[in-house]
Formats: C-alpha cells, sequence, structure tokens
C-alpha cells in the first residue's frame, strides 16, 4: 500500500490507485445492496442472541427487533461503501471503517436469517475458535514458509500427518503430550522432505507440494486401512480420546466471552501464543530478519554473510513443526479418532489465508479467523432453516476468497524470491 | 548406447518405478501381521522373517499385475481407468505448457460432466447426434469453469493456484446442490442422484466389458494437443508465454489472451473427461463423479514432463496401477491406499530427475522442461 498523504488540498491520485479504490467500491457496494435488500426482506420480529455459557449460567439472552437493526447497519454499510467510492477511505480510519462494513453486513445477515428466532451467540464465538484452530497453525506455517522464500503447498499433508501420528501414538502411549510430539515430528519430517527436495535437488515447490499431499494421504491412509483393518484394531491404535478444555482462573468468568474464549483446550491456548510470538519472532529477532531477507533477496542476504540454505531449511521445519500441531487438533483436539482424507481441505483453505493476509502472521490469522466464522455460521444456519440451501452457504467461503484474491489484494507483492531455488556460488 | 535425450529419459522413469516398488516393498514388509509377528524372533531364525516378507510382497505385486494385464477383462479395465486420465492429464500438462498451475481439474471435469449428463438425460435427440451434442456439451462447460480461472489471472494477477483450489470446493457444492433440485435430481428419489442418460447419449461400449468409445477420443484429443503445442502458430505463443512472459510481451504477444485462451482449453479437457465419466461409465450423475480424476490429472501430468505423448503413457500407467490395485485389495487384502504410494514416489523420482541420478549415479546434463514458477 501506498501511504497517502492527508492534506486540505485534493490529493493527486495515480491511475492505478484509482482503480483500485474503484474496485474495491463496487465491491463494497455490491455487498451493501446486498445486505440493504435482505434488510427489507427481514419478517417483522426479535432476534434473541444467546448470551450464557453451555451450563446456562451467565446473562440472559439480549433481545434486538431483528428489521429495524438491520435496515440501520445496512445502511451504514451502504454509506461506507458509497464514501469508499467517492472519495476512498485512507489513513488509520480506513481499516476500522472496513471493519465496521463487515460487523454491519454479518449482522444484518443474521438479522433476516434468525428473525423471530434464537441465535446462539456463544456457540458462534466458540465454534469459530474451534474451526480457526488448525486453519491458523496452517497459516502461520505457510506464512514463516513463504516468508523465507519456500511455497509449501503440502500444508494439507502436513496437517493429515498431524492428525493421523497424534491419534497412533496418543493411542499406543496413552498419553496426549507424547501424541502432540508425535504430530509435530510428522509434520517435521514432512518438512524436511519438501526442504530437502526444493532447496537441495531445486525440484519446483509448486509441483513438490502438491506431490506431498498424496503422499501424505497414501500414507495415512494406507495406515489406516492397515491398522484398523485387524482385529481389534481401533481400539489398539486409533482410540485416544479427546483433550478436556481447561478453563483459565479468573478470565473465565468474564461473562459471553469467559465461557468461550478462556475455556478451550491446551491446543487453542498454544494456537494464540504461537500467533504471537512468530509474530515478534519474524519483526523483531535477528533470526526473523535473516528470514525475511533470504525470502526477499537472498543473494544479498549471502553477501553479508547468511547462510541462505540453513536459514531455509531451519524456516521450513519450524514450519513444519507448528502446522504439524494443528494436525493433532482434527484428532485429539477434536473428533478423538483418525479418518482418512478428515483435513478435508484445510491445508489448502491455510494456504489462501497466508496470501489473502498479505504473508504477515496477524494479516493471514485474521483471514484464518474469517473462514472459521463462515463455517460456525453455516453450521448455526444449518439449524435456522434459512431458505437458502445449505451447498450455497457452504460454497460462500470458497467463492468470497477468489473476490478477495482477486479484487482486494491482487496487487500485493508476495516475498520477492517465493518459489525461487537458490544456487550457492 | 547413444545417449538419446528420450532413451535417458525412459531410463530414469523405469528407476523410478522400480524405486516406488521398493518403497512400497518396505511398507508392505512393515505393516503386515505375519511379518511382524515373525520380527518378533528375528534374531533366532532371521530366515522366517525374511520368507514371510518376500511372500507377503512377491503375492500383493503378483496380485497387481495381474489385475492389471492378467487377461481381456483386466486390460480392459485399466484402458477405462486410463480413458478420463489421458484427459485430465492434458488439461494439466496444456497449462502447464503456458506457465500455468491448473489444479482445477476436479471443478473443470465436474461442470463438463454437469453439463453434458444434463444434455444426456434432460434434451431428446436422434441417436448419433445426442452423444456429439452432449460430448460438446461437457467441453463447453469444462472450458468456461476454467476459462473464468484465466480471466482471472488476466485481468487482476489472481494466481491460479488458489483460485482453482477454490473453484473446485464451489463445483462440488455446486453440484451437491443442484442434485437436490428438481433440475437434476431423479424423480422419486431423495438422495442425490440424477437420471440415467437416454441410450442415444451413451458411448459404446465393446467386446463385453466397459470399455467404451471414450478411449478414442481421449486418445485422439492427445494428439490434437500435440500437434497444437508443436505444429501451430497458437502453441507456439503458448509456450512462448510459459518459457518467458516478459520475453513474449515485448515480442508484442497478448499474455492475457494466451492465459485465457489456454485456459479454456485445458478446462474443456477436463471437461471432456467429465462427459466421458457421464456417458460412458456412471452413467447418473452423483456427487461421487469427479472421484479423484482431476486432481490425479496433476501427477500423471507431471510424470507425462510435459508432452503430451508421456502423458497418455502416464495415464496408462496409472490406470494400471488403480485397476490391479482393485484386484490387489480383493486377493491379498492389501489396501487399495498402497496404489496411492506409489504413484506419489514414482512421480516425486521423476520430477526429482537429479535424486534418481544421484542414487544410481547417471550422469545427465539438460534443460528440464519449464513448468509454473512461484507466486510471482
Amino acid at each position: 500500500m501506498t501511504a497517502t498523504i492527508d492534506s486540505a488540498g485534493p490529493a493527486l491520485e495515480s491511475p492505478e490507485h484509482r482503480r483500485r479504490r474503484l474496485r474495491l467500491g463496487i465491491l463494497l457496494l455490491v455487498l451493501a445492496v446486498m445486505a440493504v435488500v435482505l434488510a427489507v426482506f427481514t419478517k417483522s420480529g426479535h432476534v434473541d442472541f444467546r448470551l450464557s455459557a453451555p451450563d446456562g449460567s451467565g446473562p440472559g439472552d439480549l433481545r434486538v427487533p431483528a428489521k429495524p437493526a438491520a435496515l440501520v447497519l445496512s445502511v451504514l454499510a451502504l454509506a461506507i461503501a458509497v464514501e469508499h467510492l467517492r472519495r476512498g477511505l485512507t489513513g488509520k480510519w480506513a481499516g476500522a471503517a472496513f471493519a465496521l462494513f463487515g460487523i454491519a453486513f454479518v449482522v444484518t445477515f443474521i438479522c433476516w436469517a434468525a428473525s423471530g428466532k434464537l441465535f446462539p451467540l456463544t456457540n458462534q464465538i466458540q465454534g469459530t475458535l474451534a474451526l480457526s484452530t488448525p486453519l491458523i497453525l496452517g497459516a502461520l506455517a505457510g506464512v514463516l514458509c513463504e516468508r523465507a522464500g519456500i511455497i509449501n503447498l503440502a500444508l494439507e499433508g502436513q496437517l493429515l500427518a498431524g492428525a493421523c501420528a497424534a491419534a497412533i501414538v496418543a493411542t499406543v502411549s496413552g498419553s496426549f503430550l507424547v501424541g502432540v510430539v508425535a504430530a509435530m515430528v510428522a509434520g517435521v519430517f514432512l518438512a524436511w522432505l519438501l526442504a530437502v527436495f526444493s532447496i537441495k535437488y531445486l525440484v519446483n515447490q509448486i509441483v513438490l507440494g502438491v506431490l506431498l499431499v498424496v503422499f501424505a494421504t497414501g500414507i495415512t491412509g494406507f495406515l489406516f486401512d492397515q491398522l484398523t483393518g485387524l482385529s481389534d484394531g481401533s481400539a489398539r491404535f486409533n482410540s485416544p480420546g479427546t483433550l478436556q478444555p481447561i478453563a483459565i482462573p479468573v478470565l473465565s468468568s468474564i461473562p459471553i466471552i469467559g465461557p468461550t474464549v478462556f475455556h478451550q483446550t491446551a491446543l487453542v491456548y498454544a494456537m494464540v501464543v504461537l500467533v504471537a510470538v512468530l509474530t515478534l519472532v519474524l519483526y523483531r529477532t535477528r533470526w526473523g530478519l535473516r528470514v525475511r531477507a533470504v525470502g526477499e533477496h537472498p543473494r544479498a542476504a549471502a553477501t553479508v554473510g547468511i547462510n541462505v540454505l540453513r536459514i531455509r531449511y531451519e524456516a521450513v521445519l519450524v514450519a513444519g513443526a507448528i502446522v504439524g500441531l494443528g494436525g493433532a487438533y482434527f484428532t485429539i483436539g477434536s473428533t478423538g479418532g483418525f479418518s482418512k482424507a478428515m483435513t478435508a481441505g484445510n491445508g489448502f483453505i491455510a494456504l489462501a489465508a497466508v496470501i489473502m493476509g498479505r504473508w504477515h502472521p496477524l494479516g493471514a490469522t485474521a483471514a484464518a479467523l474469517f473462514f472459521g466464522f463462515t463455517k460456525a455460521l453455516q453450521g448455526q444456519l444449518q439449524v435456522l432453516a434459512t431458505p437458502i440451501p445449505t451447498e450455497v452457504l457452504q460454497m460462500t467461503p470458497y467463492l468470497l476468497t477468489v473476490v478477495a484474491v482477486a479484487g482486494v489484494v491482487g496487487q500485493v507483492r508476495p516475498p520477492r524470491a517465493d518459489g525461487e531455488p537458490y544456487r550457492p556460488g | 548406447m547413444k545417449n538419446r535425450a528420450w532413451v535417458r529419459e525412459l531410463t530414469v522413469s523405469a528407476l523410478a518405478v522400480l524405486l516406488a516398488l521398493v518403497v512400497g516393498a518396505l511398507l508392505i514388509i512393515v505393516s503386515t501381521p505375519d511379518v511382524t509377528s515373525a520380527f518378533g524372533y528375528f534374531f533366532a531364525r532371521p530366515m522366517d522373517t525374511l520368507s514371510a516378507a518376500g511372500d507377503a510382497v512377491g503375492d500383493t505385486y503378483r496380485a497387481l499385475f495381474l489385475g492389471a494385464f492378467g487377461g481381456r477383462q483386466q486390460i480392459a479395465e485399466t484402458l477405462v481407468a486410463a480413458t478420463p486420465l489421458i484427459c485430465t492429464g492434458l488439461a494439466v500438462t496444456l497449462a502447464f505448457r503456458t506457465g500455468l498451475f491448473n489444479i482445477g481439474g476436479q471443478g473443470q471435469l465436474i461442470a463438463g460432466a454437469l453439463c453434458a449428463g444434463w444434455v444426456g438425460f434432460a434434451v431428446h435427440l436422434p441417436p448419433v447426434v445426442h452423444v456429439l451434442v452432449a460430448l460438446l456439451a461437457g467441453v463447453a462447460g469444462g472450458a468456461l469453469w476454467g476459462g473464468i480461472i484465466g480471466l482471472l489471472k488476466a485481468r487482476t494477477g489472481a494466481h491460479e493456484v488458489i483460485t482453482t483450489i477454490m473453484f473446485n470446493y464451489v463445483a462440488l457444492y455446486g453440484l451437491t446442490w443442484l442434485l437436490t433440485t428438481s433440475a437434476l435430481q431423479r424423480p422419486g428419489r431423495n438422495e442425490p442422484i440424477s437420471p440415467v442418460v437416454d441410450q442415444s447419449a451413451q458411448l459404446p461400449q465393446f467386446g463385453g466389458t466397459r470399455l467404451h468409445l471414450g478411449l478414442l477420443i481421449a486418445v485422439l484429443a492427445a494428439v490434437l494437443v500435440w500437434w497444437l503445442l508443436a505444429r501451430s502458430t497458437l502453441g507456439f505463443r503458448l509456450r512462448a508465454v510459459g518459457a518467458n512472459p516478459d520475453a513474449a510481451r515485448t515480442a508484442g504477444m497478448d499474455i492475457g489472451r494466451a492465459y485465457v485462451l489456454a485456459m479454456l482449453i485445458a478446462g474443456g479437457l477436463a471437461g471432456l473427461a467429465g462427459a466421458q465419466q457421464v456417458l460412458g461409465t456412471d452413467l447418473p450423475l452423483t456427487d461421487g463423479i469427479a472421484g479423484t480424476f482431476g486432481f490425479d490429472g496433476i501427477t500423471v501430468a507431471l510424470l507425462g514432463r510435459g508432452s503430451p505423448v508421456g502423458t497418455v503413457f502416464a495415464a496408462l500407467l496409472f490406470g494400471a496401477l488403480n485397476s490391479g490395485g482393485n484386484e490387489m485389495q480383493a486377493a491379498t487384502g492389501t489396501p487399495l491406499t498402497l496404489v496411492t504410494v506409489l504413484q506419489a514416489v514414482i512421480v516425486a523420482l521423476v520430477a526429482a530427475p537429479a535424486l534418481v541420478r544421484a542414487v544410481f549415479r547417471i550422469r545427465a546434463e539438460r534443460a528440464d522442461v519449464v513448468l509454473a514458477k512461484g507466486w510471482n
């Protein structure tokens, strides 16, 4: 993004900037008009936002008149869209305005869908966090790899390997901790394959990623078939159970967010810590600077004495451990057993989150949260029986990703040496 | 031996298959109960372990081979399995040569199957015409689905790897949704399944097997793609853009147009695979119509090293592995997923000739075919 000067006079705008402003503006306008139409068609009635914890404690329901709320919020969204089209929102308020737009749009939609019914807000928050955890871990790993200049399309395979390893090892050893470590080792193993082939043998990284996904799918499927094919195989190898949620003292007694955000499994807390740690490491440490340098301009980094290949190896292997942890979520973090291809494309969504988040850990986390939110919302809406078919709801996040990648972040520059093999000498 | 390029290519490919079989053998050994139980007293009677291991591996691979080539029926099944892989493989190969990485075969195949199937059971036409129109509808559907990707890339620079992955999901959910609507769902049924296509829209089958005319169409498509890439002006443009977009732009070529055309043709090829599925083998449309053909097309194309002829042979090998794998699972209880591992290892080794050369100490220096690069 170019910094724009907020001066009193009309600033001159580059044609490129103007094109981008119009493109985003038209997109927002279309969405806002959709919201207004939904608001007009909202049945009069109340939406009850449930704010209590799953056990019924906490505040009662928040009753909102559906139609007025939807109308007010959709008009607000429309105003933001028009303002951006006219003048181009820039500066420090732009982010806040776009966030407000998103919230207004989503709440309008919920008012339309849940008018006269109950909307379990606490479940929605809980579900968003749960569904986002593996996505965020995958996206963090993707950011780390790509910052170092290695494209990691194998996230899906690493998640699968982590899920499978966690289930089998936790069952055999009887310890969740050992299972989690095994998941990280499995992720690191695939990352090591990615590193060796791409760094040492200079294989095309996109090709390699696809192959590693196929490889991991095959190996985990084969193990699953062989082990559960034995008599009592499932009991002996694939029944690890699930991690219990841990309530954080004091914080978990806050109403609304206490029982949802601060009552999660250790994996979710690990994810939150990793987001912070990775952001700090990438932007505040010497190693992080080196990682970004070898991804941006390896030749220059080598000139000042950085061992490019070594830094790349380190980054890819650390990323493997992170995404392996994300894999553990699928088995011991939620379902408690491995099944074939259970990651269901989450690795690819994490990859999209990396790009939508502009190769920044916090951006990628936000994009992954957005995905988790829409997935959780889709679960809620199925219960509410809206006129929209389930499958159309299911495809929405994917379509929105295409729109985001094509319309909004199509202009963002990836790390300059991303995907380019480096030959020393 | 004269050091001809294709001889060397073939050697590397053959050695890759051999290495993959070794990896597969290791997998069989560590996971077969007979062998693992014999490991328990390995140091007392080592021969027991070895013979158990040898038996397990030998039986599995024998079943795999016989299942693929053991008789007329088996060979027919191998060809049936290879038919859609030829088309989806070509869809990826053509995009590769234009510098695009088409992971969207799955979605393009679904779009093709959807259109071909709909023409097959909802429109009623005279015999020969009906098949042709249904096939063309399938090609058009796939071309549209792929063309959008090309257009997005040309217009906004959205990377095709992301957009194709997303479009695969959109196509899949679109199909499952349409199969629950009156437009496609078989009357009187609750599950998502369409009516069977009319007799007049079905591809004729040969000699009491499931082998159908689609194989010939697929081979024709391969010849066409070869001609397009090697002999036509358009193909030269596509290859130029794939080899070096900046140079192509400097030479006055319209890069965006090349991307759109390449994805249109690639999508059409994958759509043809979908049409063959729904008119040749799996006559009703279901949500499982695409199987993994679109995704397997990527591995087939990688094994084919960017050449249409290579892609056909790679598809035949994968078809043999798939149909032999079914037999293997039935005969020896070895899971079909072993075949997936074999395929991944074979392609990995072929994609990394440096590694195979390192293992077998072969000396070779030649430029690899240009494939799609990173995001930039």
